[in-house]
Order: structure tokens, then C-alpha cells, then sequence
């Protein structure tokens, strides 16, 4: 954690000192409005106003409009990357019916939320999956017949499994939640998940 | 009134009987939906959501009767009256930015900025002010439950102002001062607002609200950074929801939002939902208001 927010830190004072760092289109509106969230939030339920705060890939993203420079990405990527917890056991995929439930549930993270019961993966909110679910929302990627387009091999697993967990591990600034990496998912219900795109037997592959 | 409004959801499952007023089950898509789409199918964004059509079919047919309608007239009374320690009424003390009193285009001319508080206000925010500096109310009275909660007998006092006065700008055009210093700086800070990124998931109100044709589940997302998208974020608020049945502004509206982006609560009646409400009721300038609305 420590590392990552040095070197990005790193990364800013050498964008600045070369200058091929973008400025936020309108820095003065900028300052000005992360002055108002410090101000205007209170905190509720268990979300606390230490939310509000920016840690470095948040605050590269929101000032280059979410398109950072490349020498920039590719090197937070790999620090983002080198964050996702593989499971002990070292088995990627687990139970596709399990991944389902998973996929299905919206909960967790939000102030009416009970935070001691466990988080969903929100799946469905944002991608199509199983043909069975009419009601998927659309801000990313279709993801039917994943696996039957991908194959099931070890590599893939190994690159669904780290996508889940950290998204911004391959785009630092993914509209996609980190979800392993902010602790919402476990390295078991990531597994789940990975079964419910890449198992053959999953109704997202039939 | 619970007669009417319980009639009026009689109506509304009597008109629309597939139609459920409740957010969509995490589980189950509206059963017309599943009759039409194609098993297969990938997603399909200029595809038409049956649930919203249905429910505009409903909306047009309860023009009439809007439960909205009682909380207005509430408002109405609350708005003449003498009322708090001063016994003051707001309609011979409270200047909504057309004039003390008057309340005809005041909902549709807010946000704007008002000399004698010094700040950018929306409607919501400028009666509370009203309330507070005019009738003499305690602001933290106010803010301590400021939205209508379901079981609660009646409406906030404040939500049947902002109901009356919003219905006093129907089919008019909105028409926010945006060549204010004042209220161009705000829509600029709002601006910022909705690009900024943080929390656990790194939301933003862009991550849902920021381009054209997305979906959360079935619900469709307005992109308010354009005119067409800002009006539909406009449009209908303050609303009475069926689910609940409860009447619900705003400000409301934009308190729920950062509910949903795992943000922390803003406090009522402040600066960042003023500023992220000029940037979306500006970016609706020249459009029709068409008043308190209904919604699911």
C-alpha cells in the first residue's frame, strides 16, 4: 500500500517536473471542489468520510479526465497488478452456481448496508452473463459465452481470476470496481465467479 | 389522503397489472421484457425498456391525479401561514429569486444566486435559508429528518414547500442564470463534482450518469453532462414514488446517489448537491418543466 502510493507520488513529481503530465481541464473548479466534498459529507452507517479521499490511482484518474499517459498506466497497472491475492491452494475455479449468486447480488459498501454480512460482486448491474438474466445493465462488456470464446485454459483463468480482483491491474482507470483488492470479494468467491464465465458446465458457456 | 393515494395505486395495478412499482428484483426481469427479448441476446442499448413505457403509459393517465397534488396543497397552506418564532409567513418574506413572495417560475429559475444569503441555492436549499433567517426555525431542526421516510405520517414541512412551489413552475422553461459569475462558478465546481473518483468502488456520478445509453440492471441512465440526459435527471422531482409511498425531492434524489456510489452522506442543504444541481438543472436549461411528477 505503502509502496504504491510512493511511487505513484514518484510518478507525479516526475510528470511535473517534465511537464507531459495533463492538467485537469479546469484546476481552479478543481481545487475548489474537493474543497466542498472535505467540507459537505458527513459520515453514516459505515461509510466514513475517509471514503472521500482520493488514494493515487483514484487521484491520477480524476486528474487526466480517466486517460492518463502511457508511461504513466503501464506503470501503475503492474503495481496495481502485483496487488491480486491468488488463492493458497492455487485452484482458480470454483463452483459456477455459487458464482451465480455472487454475480446476482447488489449489496455491500453503501450507508443503509449492514456491513457485517457479506458483499456482492454487483455483476449483473453492469454485464449481460448467463442468457437467464434479462436484467443486466449494460455500462460494461457483454459477458456471454466468455469462456466459450476464450477457452478454459490456465492462463485465462489466471487473467479472469486477476481481473476481478483488480481490474485496474489492465486499465488503471476500468469504470470496474477492485473488488479483491478493496476486500468486497474473497479469493473464494472470486473462484466462484471465475467458474460461473470459464466452466464449460456454466450457462453463460452453453 | 391515504384513501386517494391507496386509489390511486388501485388505478395503477388495475391500468398496468404486469407492472410492479418496486425496484427491479435483483432476480427477475419485468415478465413483458422476458416474453420479447431474444434468449441470446447481446445487449442491446437502443432497445426500449418495456417496464419505463408502461410505467409513461400510467404516468399520462394519472396526470390528473397526481398524489403530488396533496403534498402541494399542504405546501400551499404551510407557505401563506404565520408561522416559527417569528410568526412570519414565507409569502410576504421570502424572495425565491423572482420577487418576495412569489413563487410563479421560482423552481424552474434555481439554482441561482441570492446576494442576501451570498451563496448559490437551489429551490430546496433557498426555503430552508427562508425558513431559518425569515420564520426563525432552527436549521439543525430542519436537517435532522429532512426527507419523507416511509411509516412517517406526513411529509417534512419542507418537502410540501418545495411541492408547492415546483408546481407553480409546470411546462415552463428551465432557466438557470448561468451568466452569473456566481452560478457559472458553481456549475464549473459541480462539474468537478460529478468527474470526481473515490470511495471503495471508485465511482464517480459519471461512472453511471456520464455517457449515452447505459444501464444499471433495467434502469436506464440519463447522461446528465448533455440537455437530452440532464432533463430526464430533472424531470418528475419532486416526485411522489409509489414504492413507499412517499413524496421525495432533489435533493433527496442526489442524497440517494451518493448512497449508491458508496459515498459518505452530504449534509442537507450544502454546497456540493447546490453545485452538482446547477451543473445537471443548467445542463437542462431551456427544456419544459412539466411539475411534481410520479415515479416507481
Amino acid at each position: 500500500m505503502n509502496t504504491r502510493k510512493i511511487i505513484a507520488l514518484t510518478i507525479v513529481a516526475a510528470g511535473s517536473t517534465v511537464a507531459s503530465l495533463p492538467a485537469a481541464a479546469d484546476a481552479e473548479h478543481r481545487a475548489k471542489a474537493l474543497e466542498i466534498i472535505k467540507r459537505d459529507f458527513q459520515p453514516r452507517g459505515q461509510a466514513g468520510v475517509d471514503r472521500l479521499a482520493e488514494d493515487g490511482l483514484q487521484a491520477i484518474c480524476n486528474r487526466t479526465g480517466n486517460n492518463p499517459p502511457e508511461y504513466i498506466a503501464k506503470r501503475m497497472e503492474a503495481d496495481q497488478l502485483a496487488t491480486v491475492k491468488l488463492p493458497a491452494d492455487g485452484k482458480l475455479l470454483g463452483d459456477w452456481k455459487e458464482g451465480e449468486k455472487i454475480a446476482q447480488s447488489g449489496r455491500g459498501f453503501t450507508w443503509t448496508d449492514n456491513p457485517g454480512l457479506p458483499v456482492g460482486g454487483n455483476c449483473y448491474n453492469c454485464h449481460q452473463i448467463s442468457p437467464k438474466e434479462l436484467s443486466f445493465g449494460t455500462i460494461g462488456p457483454s459477458l456471454f459465452q466468455y469462456g466459450k470464446l476464450r477457452g478454459n485454459t490456465p492462463d485465462i483463468q489466471k487473467y479472469t481470476y486477476s481481473k476481478i480482483w483488480n481490474a485496474k491491474g489492465f486499465n488503471l482507470c476500468s469504470e470496474m470496481p477492485r473488488f479483491g483488492h478493496v476486500g468486497a470479494l474473497s479469493e473464494q468467491q472470486v473462484g466462484h465467479l471465475v467458474a460461473l464465465l470459464l466452466d464449460p458446465a456454466s450457462p453463460v458457456n452453453k | 389522503m391515504r384513501i386517494i393515494i391507496a386509489f390511486a395505486a388501485a388505478i395503477a395495478f388495475g391500468v398496468s397489472p404486469q407492472l410492479t412499482f418496486a425496484q427491479p428484483s435483483p432476480a427477475k426481469a419485468p415478465a413483458k421484457v422476458q416474453k420479447k427479448a431474444p434468449a441470446a441476446a447481446t445487449p442491446a442499448v437502443e432497445e426500449p425498456d418495456e417496464a419505463t413505457k408502461e410505467f409513461e403509459k400510467f404516468r399520462a393517465q394519472m396526470e390528473d391525479s397526481n398524489p403530488a397534488e396533496l403534498f402541494e396543497m399542504k405546501g400551499e397552506e404551510l407557505w401563506k401561514q404565520k408561522r416559527g418564532p417569528k410568526n412570519v409567513a414565507l409569502a410576504e418574506s421570502c424572495d425565491l429569486g423572482q420577487g418576495v413572495g412569489v413563487v410563479k417560475g421560482a423552481y424552474v429559475g434555481t439554482p441561482r444566486y441570492f446576494a442576501d444569503a451570498d451563496a448559490v441555492m437551489d429551490a430546496e436549499r433557498r426555503i430552508v435559508w427562508c425558513m431559518v433567517e425569515k420564520q426563525g426555525f432552527k436549521f439543525d431542526d430542519i436537517a435532522k429528518n429532512p426527507f419523507h421516510r416511509e411509516n412517517d405520517p406526513g411529509a417534512p414541512d419542507i418537502t410540501n414547500l418545495v411541492t408547492y412551489v415546483a408546481a407553480h413552475s409546470k411546462d415552463m422553461k428551465i432557466a438557470v442564470p448561468l451568466d452569473h459569475p456566481r452560478v457559472h462558478d458553481a456549475y464549473e465546481t459541480g462539474k468537478e463534482i460529478v468527474n470526481y473518483r473515490a470511495g471503495p468502488y471508485d465511482f464517480s456520478c459519471n461512472t453511471c450518469h456520464g455517457s449515452d445509453g447505459k444501464r444499471i440492471r433495467m434502469q436506464n441512465l440519463p447522461n446528465i453532462s448533455t440537455g437530452k440526459g440532464a432533463i430526464k435527471g430533472v424531470q418528475g422531482w419532486p416526485g411522489y414514488r409509489m414504492t413507499g409511498g412517499v413524496m421525495l425531492t432533489h435533493q433527496w434524489r442526489m442524497n440517494d446517489c451518493f448512497r449508491q456510489q458508496r459515498f459518505p452522506s452530504p449534509k442537507y442543504a450544502s454546497d456540493v448537491v447546490s453545485d452538482l444541481l446547477t451543473y445537471m438543472i443548467g445542463n437542462a436549461n431551456g427544456q419544459i418543466y412539466r411539475g411534481p411528477g410520479i415515479k416507481r
